[in-house]
């Protein structure tokens, strides 16, 4: 049987502002337990909330971004449930009128399909504390710290078909949140979580399948995995006859596999009601205004600058402006002169690659954009070749100097005497009358094979371009 | 000392005719003497030190009107270093780390604190039989209730424990105790008084003001707690006008507004008799009286009982044994800690107010309840706007009833009546007020004023003027 997957997301991203939502506390990440909770975070008796404006601005720089249609009035409301890690036993979140309305987002992936996807609603809450069940034997611990860190929860609609699309999704608000600068967007530390509701249905059918929601995911990789399990689960569940339970289900990327957290029978009745403590949000025209002018650009903007002023593909623009940093470290390469499609090449193949093996991130990058735009622009000018131009970038890498002294001191410059090359070619050719016979009987493929003995001598310093036009040459 | 009035009282300070310290004394004695039960905590220490400092600045001519001047707060104000108990076995432990804005406004005044005195739990209740702490007696009859929920302020006040007292008004807390003690009492606009400090009942309806002597002292201890916080999102970001000033002023032609669905059945006719009278005092003044229609007030019991428990429901969900107040013994488990932390450290009707509240805020019945109540609470607006388009202040009983007997109302509907004239105002948001009025039986009746938004002058001068003319408010009960 044909099936369709449908999945929507929920995404928590923690804004970065410097006091909490609702109280003036640090939200400083890291500090000692509980050491960052005030009277209000507390839930003590008799106080009371202030909202933080700008957490409200931030909010609104999100529903911008995304075109949604912004609510200029709306309400906080509290949702009721107990848990030790939730000091007031209600969190105060918005309800049915959420500050940011509908709005929507592209997305594409690698096998390079575009779509829009829906955003239904984005409204702003707390976030509660930490329960911590492994310090102590006989008792858990209560870390209050991030209790009423303010938190745009950011919802879909349910628009994604694939555990691919739903990845391509995250990523993109991952990198938007980033960009408009509320989100610092770090998946270790909880500032940017992914819940996936995920369900299938028969290929071309309308009506949707029973979903789960999937908690508990804190990479992009773990995102796409769990999708995956539970597509296969319900599949099974289905074509068995039996049908899928709507349940909360919780991904454990140790096992790797999701396991029933609490079924809808089980979920608590929240009782929203109007947070009376707490006034209607309005928002002024002026205030959007002033808003909307200060958005830098956009990764979709930055995207289609990408391709249409550098020339480079759909892809790699996705891939370049995915995250703010790395854009504005390929940026910067081509204002020093470094050609575009090389450059795309080395920030998303080798830099990528090292940044990734040594958990960097590119600010910190141990080459700057202006070292490696030495480095292209040296093999632009031939005095290396793109495979030597590898271990220079090695040798940057671990310290050992800039790129025209690691060449020089290395002896790393490109062979280009046309002389001092056909010699060697001659004496290779004479050494290998074997092989020469075997490439004019037509085995062509053989050229790779002098090619290699060309570059063997010459300790892969002769210009490719070169030996290739002059073995050809020689040998035909 | 302890029958003068606040003014009074600041003008002996001022002239020196005692100290603060002596005056303190006086009171923390004659609380010591008393069996009234209108304290939960007497802060002996505290009050004698900060006499001494409130000395300190009448020396030397730095103090406000109401330096050094006694004062109790109901134990449902937060206080710094001291016992907050709402009258609750669940908080009977908590030491409030901070102060209310309330406490901290009277606080750079240099008002010394007595104590705390006694309430319904969690301010639930119009007798003062809800407390952890045991009733509250009147001391007009100390077989008889002093009303509630603050209860033991009206009871200190009117028994002369205190020149004032601080006081809660949800659903009448403050007016119908100050009617049933004989004393003056003010609820103030929703917005005026900030609620930062003070134990949350029902958010949209929780507003903090004075139980007095007198309207002059109720505009003195007014002028010092009114105003905007930055802390209550929800206090009102406009000018407190000085409430003494408009005090003195005629009442010629202040039009009177008498809502005929509060002398309706259930007004007990000697209390009618009374209300009646004082109402035409304020005619003989020359004010002008105009019968007025509220026809939505008969649904102000229903909506306020779910209004009230709904917001209270999930305001004392934070009382749950986890950081602070009372915890149950070797609970087994998460929800065993819940379970009876909370069943325990409540009483019944807290408990019965969070279930009600808790069943009208359930998927399913919302609508039915929590949004039908506010359609109805947005009418009872309505009908006092309109009624305000052609009257300054209405008037009418502040209870149907003079102060029962302890133990007299067992049945929690029947003791919901006795708010059946208050609840409007608090619904509304409106202020409004009790004065004393007359007696019956030997039972202080109060008159109930409420004013349209922003009005406390109104009231207070009209008050006040009533007081010039008579002296229902100075007549003391026996003993005292």
């Amino acid at each position: 049987m044909a099936w369709e997957t449908v999945i929507g997301l929920e995404i928590h991203s923690q804004l970065n502002t410097k006091s909490k939502i609702f109280s003036g506390a640090s939200t400083e990440y890291g500090a000692e337990p509980n050491t960052q909770a005030c009277a209000v975070d507390l839930g003590l008796p008799g106080v009371l909330p202030v909202l933080n404006k700008e957490a409200v601005n931030m909010a609104l720089r999100f529903g911008l971004a995304v075109n949604a249609k912004i609510n200029q009035r709306s309400i906080f409301a509290r949702k009721n449930y107990f848990y030790p890690d939730l000091p007031k036993g209600y969190q105060i979140s918005q309800f049915e009128i959420p500050i940011v309305g509908k709005g929507a987002i592209g997305i594409s992936t690698k096998e390079g399909g575009a779509k829009m996807v829906g955003i239904t609603r984005a409204h702003l809450e707390e976030d509660a504390g930490k329960s911590i069940h492994d310090l102590y034997e006989d008792y858990s611990a209560i870390d209050l710290n991030r209790a009423g860190t303010p938190l745009l929860e950011i919802v879909s609609e349910p628009d994604m078909r694939s555990a691919r699309e739903a990845v391509a999704y995250a990523k993109k608000i991952h990198a938007l949140v980033q960009y408009i600068g509320i989100c610092d967007g770090n998946m270790q530390e909880g500032s940017f979580r992914c819940d996936a509701n995920v369900s299938i249905r028969k290929k071309d059918t309308e009506e949707l399948g029973t979903r789960t929601e999937l908690k508990n995911i804190n990479s992009f990789k773990f995102l796409e995995k769990a999708i995956n399990i539970e597509i296969e689960r319900q599949q099974d569940i289905l074509e068995d006859g039996d049908t899928v339970v709507q349940e909360t289900r919780l991904y454990d990327a140790e096992k790797d596999e999701t396991r029933s957290m609490r079924t809808k029978e089980e979920a608590n009745d929240y009782r929203y009601f109007p947070d009376p403590d707490l006034l209607p949000v309005d928002i002024e025209n002026e205030l959007l205004t002033e808003i909307k002018n200060s958005l830098p650009e956009l990764p979709t903007e930055k995207k289609n600058r990408f391709v249409s002023e550098f020339g480079l593909s759909d892809y790699d623009a996705e891939n370049l402006t995915a995250q703010k940093p790395l854009a504005d470290y390929y940026e910067a390469m081509l204002n020093d002169g470094a050609e575009a499609k090389v450059s795309a090449n080395w920030v998303m193949g080798e830099l990528s690659a090292a940044l990734n093996k040594n958990q960097i991130d590119v600010q910190d990058s141990p080459i700057s954009a202006k070292e490696l735009s030495e480095l292209v622009k040296r093999i632009g000018d031939d005095t290396i070749s793109g495979k030597i131009a590898k271990d220079v970038f090695k040798a940057m890498w671990e310290g050992n100097g800039r790129v025209d002294d690691i060449i020089q001191n290395q002896g790393l410059k490109q062979m280009t005497d046309v002389g001092a090359i056909e010699g060697i070619i001659d004496g290779i050719i004479a050494n290998n009358s074997e092989q020469v016979e075997q490439f004019k009987a037509g085995n062509t493929k053989l050229l790779g094979y002098f090619v290699g003995q060309v570059m063997k001598v010459t300790q892969g310093k002769a210009n490719p371009k070169q030996v290739n036009q002059i073995l050809n040459d020689k040998l035909s | 000392m302890h029958t003068l009035s606040v003014a009074e009282l600041s003008k002996s300070l001022k002239n020196k005719e005692f100290s603060s310290v002596e005056l303190t004394q006086h009171y923390l004695d004659r609380i010591s003497h008393s069996d009234l039960n209108a304290f939960i905590t007497v802060t002996d220490d505290l009050a004698l030190s900060q006499a001494r400092a409130a000395d300190a600045k009448l020396a030397n001519g730095s103090g406000s009107v109401l330096t050094g001047i006694p004062f109790a707060h109901k134990d449902i104000f937060c206080t710094k270093g001291v016992k907050t108990s709402a009258g609750s076995k669940i908080l009977d432990p908590f030491i409030s780390p901070y102060d209310a804005t309330v406490s901290h406004k009277l606080n750079i005044e240099n008002l010394v604190m007595l104590g705390k005195t006694n309430c319904d739990e969690f301010a639930m209740g119009s007798s003062n039989e809800n407390s952890f702490y045991g009733p509250v007696k009147n001391p007009w009859n100390k077989t008889m209730v002093p009303g509630g929920s603050s209860g033991g302020s009206a009871a200190a006040v009117a028994g002369r424990l205190t020149p004032f007292a601080t006081g809660t008004d949800t659903g009448g807390s403050i007016r119908q105790p100050s009617s049933l003690c004989g004393i003056t009492g003010i609820k103030p606009t929703y917005g005026r008084v900030s609620r930062y400090g003070m134990i949350a009942y029902a958010s949209s309806l929780d507003q903090a003001g004075p139980l007095t002597q007198t309207a002059e002292d109720a505009a003195l201890v007014l002028n010092a707690i009114a105003g905007f916080d930055e802390k209550d999102s929800t206090s009102a970001l406009r000018d407190v006008p000085d409430y003494t000033k408009t005090l003195r002023d005629s009442i010629k032609g202040l039009k009177i507004g008498i809502p005929k669905e509060f002398f309706s059945e259930g007004l007990d006719s000697s209390v009618e008799k009374v209300i009646t009278e004082s109402i035409k005092e304020f005619e003989t003044m020359g004010a002008k009286l105009q019968e007025i229609s509220l026809p939505n007030s008969a649904y102000a019991i229903p909506t306020y009982y779910i209004v009230a428990p709904c917001e209270c429901s999930s305001n004392l969900s934070r009382l749950d044994g986890v950081r602070y107040g009372y915890r149950c013994e070797d609970p087994k488990n998460m929800d065993d800690l819940y379970l009876r932390s909370r069943s325990e450290g409540f009483g019944d009707e807290v408990k019965r107010r969070i279930m009600i509240g808790t069943y009208a805020l359930s998927a399913g019945y919302y609508d039915a309840y929590y949004l039908k109540a506010q359609k109805v609470r947005q009418l009872i607006s309505e009908d006092f706007k309109k009624a305000f388009q052609n009257v300054d202040i209405i008037m009418g009983p502040v209870s149907p009833t003079t102060a029962f007997e302890l133990g007299a109302i067992k049945d929690p509907v029947s003791m919901y009546l006795a708010d059946i004239y208050t609840l409007s105002a608090n619904l509304a948001g409106l202020p409004g007020m009790s004065i004393p009025a007359g007696f019956s039986n030997n039972l202080p009746v109060g008159l109930q004023m409420i004013g349209n938004y922003w009005s406390e002058e109104v009231l207070l001068n009209a008050a006040h003027q009533f007081q010039t003319q008579t002296d229902w408010h100075s007549v003391l009960p026996e003993n005292i």
